[in-house]
């Protein structure tokens, strides 16, 4: 693989955004992945998501661990700073980034292989932290980069290209998002870019740690007939509870709603995500009964997508720890040294 | 005939107890009235891996001519564990004391008819003086310390101004800890006659403003003082009183009265792989950061070290060393992961490792490690060990030049990407192997780079390209040379200084918390006419002048506390030295090394008669797992 920059010229009238940014200045380098990767469809999302946020590129750090879905990065928000770390242990660098410099937005991409097997642990305790970043996995089910073997998300009964079924039970990692106190859960699929591509913006508007879950079939070794992470199935299987527009938030008290049809969430930032809800008894606010939910299409064979749950006034690992408002990275000495006084003092009382 | 001691201010007592009992504070005050009245200790924890009820030792020594290590052997053991009776009994040298509970009768035959015995009958004075079961165990300490104070002559004023220090705030408590002093004190001037007994302390003038303190304590001020704003750490013996210690300073020092804010961050982490993956999140956006582990999280931080080196982002690592390999000895002290820090990671690595010799160091290095990590962009190891972290020791102290500023390395900032400099991550702009970082979020169209751990070109562009391979890897070893000259300087002693030798072709390398012993031992060499010229190496990568001096020596000892010879090896490997010109000098059951063992080994291989100490001691030697035997 070679790192193939995109050419920077693009055409003068492109539509900007209130920060002065067009399209394209979101993208990255040009993929490598297969042609069809759902990850591509995904980085896309990612670009749009962050045009419509009106987000500075510059201001987003964006990490992951290692596999197909970690090069991800590479091709998009060309303009922030990346990191490639070591598989599965992307969420402990991130969780060190952020206590560095609160001020940043952290987006955080992982896989299922990088999420769900190696890193699980990484990835359960920094949604325990409530870390205040945007942590999406995606998921195909399978190891792209090894050729094809089942991932720890690989539903049981299913099977890989080879043809071995899968004797294992999968891992949730939605479910497993909700019982770790996640305050923003969500899943998507890769091919449904309208749904997506709110759920992101969402995301990157929520101050906790907000996780989403894209299933993105993998068009090499996991979109044959038998796998349930394959474009077919998951079109087939796929059960929306609603969909996201983002309301800001000065039109919020002005717009007209259908009862029970519509949700508002007022987000900490003031913003609104207004959910058009398609099962009108779903209630985002509600984690037991998301999770009862969730429980009762899964054993439907359904794959549950949408903003599933959010908390209207989330915490993050800032105000757990009582940090101060300024940057740890932006302190001096003054901040930080107690000086020769205060050692003197020490000294003399350790004799 | 039982011959008797014969020693002011200098001798080795020790104090057998039972994990858990309590005994660890009135062992404290002991050693502290000791130092109170200006004669030096050094005291050493003996402790199992264990909470309660296993054998524990604390061993004090009084050296008023100032020698810190320790000496071996014990002039009188305070045998309070029935477990250990028969080998802490070994233990006493030949005219020495056995200071026992003596409620309990003891037959002859548990006993030595060489040395001296002094039964107090602790429980039973405890018993008809209290009636609380844990008064009745705590007070037991104290009256022992009592009664010792009686027999070595030690000042009462000093430990009831100790004991007023330390129930400062808890004034209910401090009546009948004095009760139990004067107890034990009253029992021994009204029963014994203490002018026999051959041990005595005596005011003398020889502590100075030397402070008392643990290295641990001190390297986490260090951090507090060179600026460490994030913390990530797991627990475990023995570093697991650094981020106690940093904790508490930053509660301290480092929280907004006001507000309750706080200006540090300090992450208990899920494990160690997760400790080094913060620390190097927060090096990599600019932050201080640090982590304290012992050898087992070295063994699992290492494939994180790799990506900090190839990636370059700086990170702070104390590594308090233990027994290993693995497991291995959890609560005893070695200097055997020199390997394992200064090479971690698959692939080509060398790291920077800084070693201080006592606790003033361990505050100086860990400041100076965050200075290192960013001026280098690079691990920095601060290789202390349980002797020097666990251990209160006597040492200079601490110092801060408050002119001093953070050392921040080459940071390149938004002013200078927009006035147009050539930014490339990897770039070598002044020929020294370290180039220039951003920070994530420093300016909106320039500068932003993508870090990983797999190979990449001068522009932070992934190549696989093998000429682009080289010349990453041949600026990192230029960076490492870079190191040479900003890591702590080795100290010679010569013996010619200080004996008025005319120059020796011997020579001793040593290191790290050997330090005490081997000055000591410098000593006794000298004393048997064995001149040596002396040479502490302070880090990792050895600076020329290590190598000028075995150059300048026919012989070169190497003393380390571990079975490979591992600092022997390196020298061999980095210098390119003949290994037949190293010797070397390798204690490694899990004990602090003494002069009695330098002394003898270097003897030996220079085929000398074996030395007569200058006080006959029996040549001890712990086996792990086993006990104290002589």
């Amino acid at each position: 693989m070679t790192y193939i920059a995109k050419p920077k010229l693009h055409h003068p009238s492109l539509p900007k955004n209130e920060r002065g940014y067009t399209r394209r200045d979101y993208e990255g380098a040009v993929s490598t992945l297969c042609a069809g990767c759902g990850h591509d469809s995904i980085s896309a999302a990612i670009v749009q998501a962050c045009f419509n946020a009106n987000i500075e590129p510059h201001r987003v750090a964006k990490l992951s661990g290692i596999g197909c879905s970690s090069k991800a990065p590479t091709y998009f928000l060309g303009g922030s700073h990346g990191f490639n770390t070591v598989h599965g242990r992307m969420p402990s660098v991130l969780t060190g980034a952020n206590l560095a410099n609160r001020e940043l937005m952290y987006l955080g991409i992982s896989g299922d292989g990088d999420s769900a097997s190696i890193g699980i642990g990484q990835f359960v305790h920094s949604i325990r932290r409530g870390v205040n970043m945007v942590y999406i996995v995606m998921n195909n089910g399978v190891y792209g980069l090894t050729k094809g073997q089942f991932s720890a998300t690989a539903d049981k009964g299913s099977q890989s290209k080879k043809g071995i079924t899968n004797a294992d039970s999968p891992v949730d990692l939605v479910m497993l998002a909700l019982q770790l106190g996640a305050t923003f859960v969500a899943r998507s699929f890769s091919g449904d870019k309208e749904q997506l591509v709110p759920i992101i913006e969402a995301a990157f508007q929520h101050k906790g740690s907000a996780f989403i879950d894209v299933v993105s079939p993998c068009v090499a070794f996991n979109n044959h007939t038998g796998s349930t992470k394959s474009y077919d199935f998951v079109r087939e299987h796929n059960d929306a509870v609603n969909r996201i527009d983002i309301v800001p938030h000065a039109e919020a008290e002005t717009v007209q709603y259908e009862a029970g049809a519509l949700q508002d969430v007022l987000q900490s930032d003031g913003s609104v995500l207004r959910l058009r809800k398609r099962h009108l008894d779903y209630d985002v606010h509600d984690p037991i009964k998301v999770m009862t939910y969730l429980h009762k299409h899964q054993a439907l064979g359904e794959l549950v997508t949408g903003l599933l749950y959010v908390h209207p006034a989330p915490e993050d690992l800032h105000a757990h720890l009582n940090t101060c408002d300024k940057p740890l990275n932006q302190l001096g000495e003054r901040e930080l040294v107690p000086g020769q006084g205060a050692l003197a003092k020490i000294n003399a009382s350790l004799r | 005939m039982t011959t008797t001691l014969n020693r002011c201010n200098d001798f080795v007592i020790k104090f057998a107890n039972v994990n858990g009992s309590g005994s660890a504070s009135a062992n404290e005050l002991f050693a502290r009235s000791i130092l109170r009245m200006g004669v030096p200790v050094s005291p050493r924890n003996i402790f199992p891996s264990n909470i309660q009820g296993m054998p524990t030792w604390y061993e004090v020594r009084v050296s008023e001519a100032g020698y810190l290590g320790r000496r071996g052997g014990c002039d009188m053991m305070v045998a309070m564990n029935p477990q250990t009776w028969t080998e802490d009994l070994k233990e006493i040298v030949s005219g020495g004391y056995l200071f026992y509970d003596s409620t309990r009768v003891i037959h002859a035959d548990q006993l030595r008819d060489d040395i001296h015995i002094i039964g107090v009958p602790l429980t039973q004075l405890c018993n008809e003086t209290w009636s609380d079961p844990r008064q009745r165990q705590l007070f037991k300490n104290i009256m022992y310390v009592g009664v010792l104070s009686a027999l070595l002559d030690i000042d009462t004023a000093e430990i009831e101004q100790l004991l007023a220090e330390q129930y400062k705030g808890k004034e209910k408590l401090l009546p009948p800890n004095k009760q139990a002093l004067h107890l034990g004190r009253d029992y021994a001037l009204q029963q014994m006659d203490c002018s026999k007994i051959g041990l005595k302390v005596k005011r003398a003038d020889k502590v100075g403003d030397r402070i008392f303190i643990e290295g641990n304590s001190a390297a986490a001020l260090g951090c507090i003082y060179g600026g460490a704003t994030v913390c990530a750490w797991y627990p475990i013996t023995p570093s697991t009183s650094v981020v106690d210690a940093f904790q508490k300073y930053c509660n301290k020092f480092r929280t907004d009265p006001d507000t309750g804010k706080k200006h540090y961050a300090i992450i208990q982490a899920e494990d160690e792989i997760a400790s080094i993956g913060m620390v190097i999140g927060a090096g990599w956006n600019g932050a201080r950061a640090f982590t304290a582990t012992s050898g087992p999280g070295i063994s699992l931080m290492t494939e994180f070290i790799g990506l900090a080196y190839f990636a370059e982002i700086p990170a702070t690592i104390i590594n308090v060393q233990r027994g290993g390999p693995s497991t291995g000895m959890p609560t005893r002290t070695q200097q055997a992961d020199l390997y394992s820090c200064a090479y971690a990671s698959n692939g080509d690595t060398k790291h920077v490792l800084l070693f201080p010799e006592d606790p003033k160091e361990c505050f100086d290095f860990a400041a100076a490690a965050l200075d290192l990590a960013d001026q280098l962009q690079t691990p920095v190891f601060l290789m202390t060990d349980l002797d020097i972290g666990m251990n209160t020791r006597l040492c200079a102290p601490l110092h801060w030049d408050d002119t001093r500023q953070m050392q921040r390395g080459k940071i390149m900032t938004a002013a200078e990407l927009e006035a147009g400099k050539n930014f490339g991550r990897y770039l070598d702009v002044d020929g020294d192997g370290v180039p220039y970082r951003t920070y994530p979020g420093t300016h909106p169209s320039k500068g932003a780079f993508f870090t990983r751990g797999t190979t990449k070109d001068r522009y932070a562009r992934y190549s696989e390209n093998g000429e682009v391979y080289v010349d990453n890897m041949e600026r990192l070893l230029r960076k490492f040379d870079t190191a040479k000259k900003l890591v702590p300087q080795p100290i010679e002693t010569l013996c010619c200084e200080s004996a008025g030798a005319s120059g020796t072709s011997i020579g001793v390398i040593y290191f790290g918390s050997t330090s005490p012993a081997m000055q000591e031992a410098f000593d006794q060499l000298q004393a048997q006419q064995v001149f040596v010229d002396l040479l502490r190496l302070r880090a990792f990568p050895f600076p020329d002048s290590v190598f000028d001096f075995v150059a300048r020596h026919s012989k070169v000892f190497v003393v380390e506390q571990n079975r490979d010879g591992q600092l022997r090896n390196m020298l061999v490997n980095e210098g390119n030295l003949n290994p037949a010109k190293l010797l070397p000098v390798l204690h490694y059951d899990g004990t602090p090394i003494t002069a009695r063992f330098i002394v003898d080994s270097i003897r030996k291989q220079l085929q000398l008669a074996p030395a007569l100490p200058s006080h006959e001691l029996p040549i001890t030697q712990v086996v792990a797992g086993k006990g104290v035997k002589s």
